[in-house]
């Protein structure tokens, strides 16, 4: 099965570098949404001190439902889909593929964009990298398997683009709390124990999302 | 090894207990509906292996849906299908080794060299020998000097030249073409139908849904009308002449409404 995935990665990998359109978008959004805060806020007060983790993560997850209304678009708009689905293959392979093709450029966006922020509103990023990377690492799977599985109900919609975010937020909102939490922590340079605390629900919340995805895709898929 | 061993099985599956050669396809009684709109009405066909049928049917005849249903993409309402002896609710992992389909959409990925694409399905139907098969194959469709080209650069005859080396390369037994024609230049047209007279004399089993009469009649052993989704109408291709079937399929499709 995973070498299967690994195919149909490696045709999307090779299809993102040449077109380049999901993570040019999703990374020009994030630095213009870095650029407008910038000049909204004193850089360095400490309302942005507090606000800072809240903006980080609205912007990734801004950026990413950006990134993944595209993932079945560009399959669906050529007919691909079709391909994918005549294939000797279970259906989840082509969730997983797609699912982990998010992830890599959602992630790739965040390393990119997250030190900007650092530089733009004066936050020391690097205060636990660990702890951060994390964080990131566990709250981007957790809404990325969400919007993955979201993405493939929109796409067959007349207002896809719409309608993602409006089923993914109702659905993220658990994730993005405890995202939000944990990196404030963190900024803040509280107790291990703190952030663990709100990772660990993240954590809950990607294993749950992850059963619901893995059960539903095939008949997302067929109807 | 994984390829020939399935190929065995359905191979095997060929007979059924009296001896007797199973149909490739059989379809009984299908049902399919959308809400209250039934799109497929108790369809019922064989298809024996090697032959060409063809079904014709006016748009929103239900032709796309039959292909659909077979091709185990989608799912039946009601009724009972086998391919080759199996069921493609039960074995469609197995039925979509054995499948080629070529229709008015490429499959295609545009970004992509027409290598790479073959590459990438011969990959994910885990054909053996690869490099060696997409080298026979696009040399075969004539797009050997292009090979390393990205799709989006070719034409729409090329394109589904590529089509045709995507739906070949892993040798299915049974080809589904849905309304293949569409959007092809005479030129382009005239190739694919020479590309389909090669298959049909290598006995493989085609079943092709069109409303090009004047194609889908050449090549069929059988032809078939669908209206509102019931077929109305099947018969050998030897038993009727194309100025009779036209006559014929005319009459249908205006009493279809």
């Amino acid at each position: 099965m995973m070498n299967k995935v690994a195919v149909i990665l490696w045709k999307d990998l090779l299809t993102e570098i040449r077109s380049k359109e999901m993570v040019f978008s999703m990374l020009v959004f994030s630095l213009m949404v870095a650029v407008i805060f910038n000049f909204s806020f004193p850089p360095g007060s400490d309302f942005i001190q507090d606000a800072a983790p809240g903006i980080l993560w609205m912007t990734f997850i801004f950026a990413s439902l950006l990134g993944m209304n595209r993932t079945f678009v560009y399959e669906v708009d050529k007919g691909c889909m079709q391909g994918l689905m005549l294939a000797p293959i279970d259906r989840i392979v082509i969730y997983i593929s797609k699912l982990l093709v998010n992830f890599i450029f959602i992630t790739l966006v965040e390393l990119i964009a997250l030190p900007l922020f650092g530089i733009f509103f004066k936050l020391d990023v690097l205060t636990s990298p660990g702890q951060l990377a994390l964080v990131m690492l566990v709250s981007t799977l957790g809404f990325t398997i969400i919007g993955t599985l979201f993405s493939a109900i929109a796409v067959n919609t007349k207002t896809r683009e719409v309608m993602l975010p409006i089923l993914h937020f109702p659905v993220s909102i658990p994730v993005i709390i405890c995202a939000v939490q944990a990196t404030t922590a963190i900024f803040q340079e509280q107790a291990w124990s703190v952030v663990w605390g709100w990772t660990k629900i993240v954590i809950f919340f990607d294993v749950i999302f992850f059963i619901v995805a893995f059960w539903t895709f095939e008949f997302i898929l067929e109807e | 090894m994984a390829e020939t061993n399935t190929k065995n099985q359905i191979l095997s599956q060929a007979g059924d207990a009296t001896g007797n050669e199973l149909p490739a396809i059989r379809v009984s009684n299908l049902v399919k509906t959308f809400g209250n709109k039934f799109a497929l009405n108790r369809v019922s066909f064989d298809v024996k292996k090697g032959e060409f049928l063809t079904i014709f049917g006016p748009n929103g005849a239900g032709k796309t849906t039959l292909i659909r249903i077979l091709s185990t993409i989608s799912t039946a309402t009601s009724g009972e299908i086998t391919l080759y002896g199996l069921s493609p609710h039960k074995h469609a992992t197995q039925i979509r080794r054995q499948i080629g389909v070529i229709a008015h959409q490429t499959f295609l990925y545009d970004d992509l060299t027409a290598e790479e694409n073959l590459r990438f399905y011969g990959r994910l139907y885990s054909v053996q020998g690869l490099p060696a098969k997409i080298e026979q194959i696009i040399t075969d469709v004539g797009l050997h000097l292009r090979r390393r080209d990205r799709v989006r650069t070719f034409s729409r005859g090329m394109q589904q030249r590529l089509s045709i080396a995507r739906a070949m390369l892993h040798d299915p037994a049974l080809l589904l073409l849905d309304e293949p024609y569409t959007g092809l230049d005479q030129h382009a047209s005239e190739m694919l139908s020479g590309w389909l007279r090669r298959l049909r004399s290598a006995n493989r089993t085609t079943l092709m849904v069109t409303h090009d009469l004047e194609r889908g009649v050449d090549l069929a052993d059988r032809i078939a009308i669908l209206t509102n989704g019931k077929l109305v109408f099947d018969q050998k291709r030897s038993q009727i002449t194309p100025d009779s079937f036209r006559d014929t399929y005319y009459e249908f499709v205006e009493k279809s409404g």
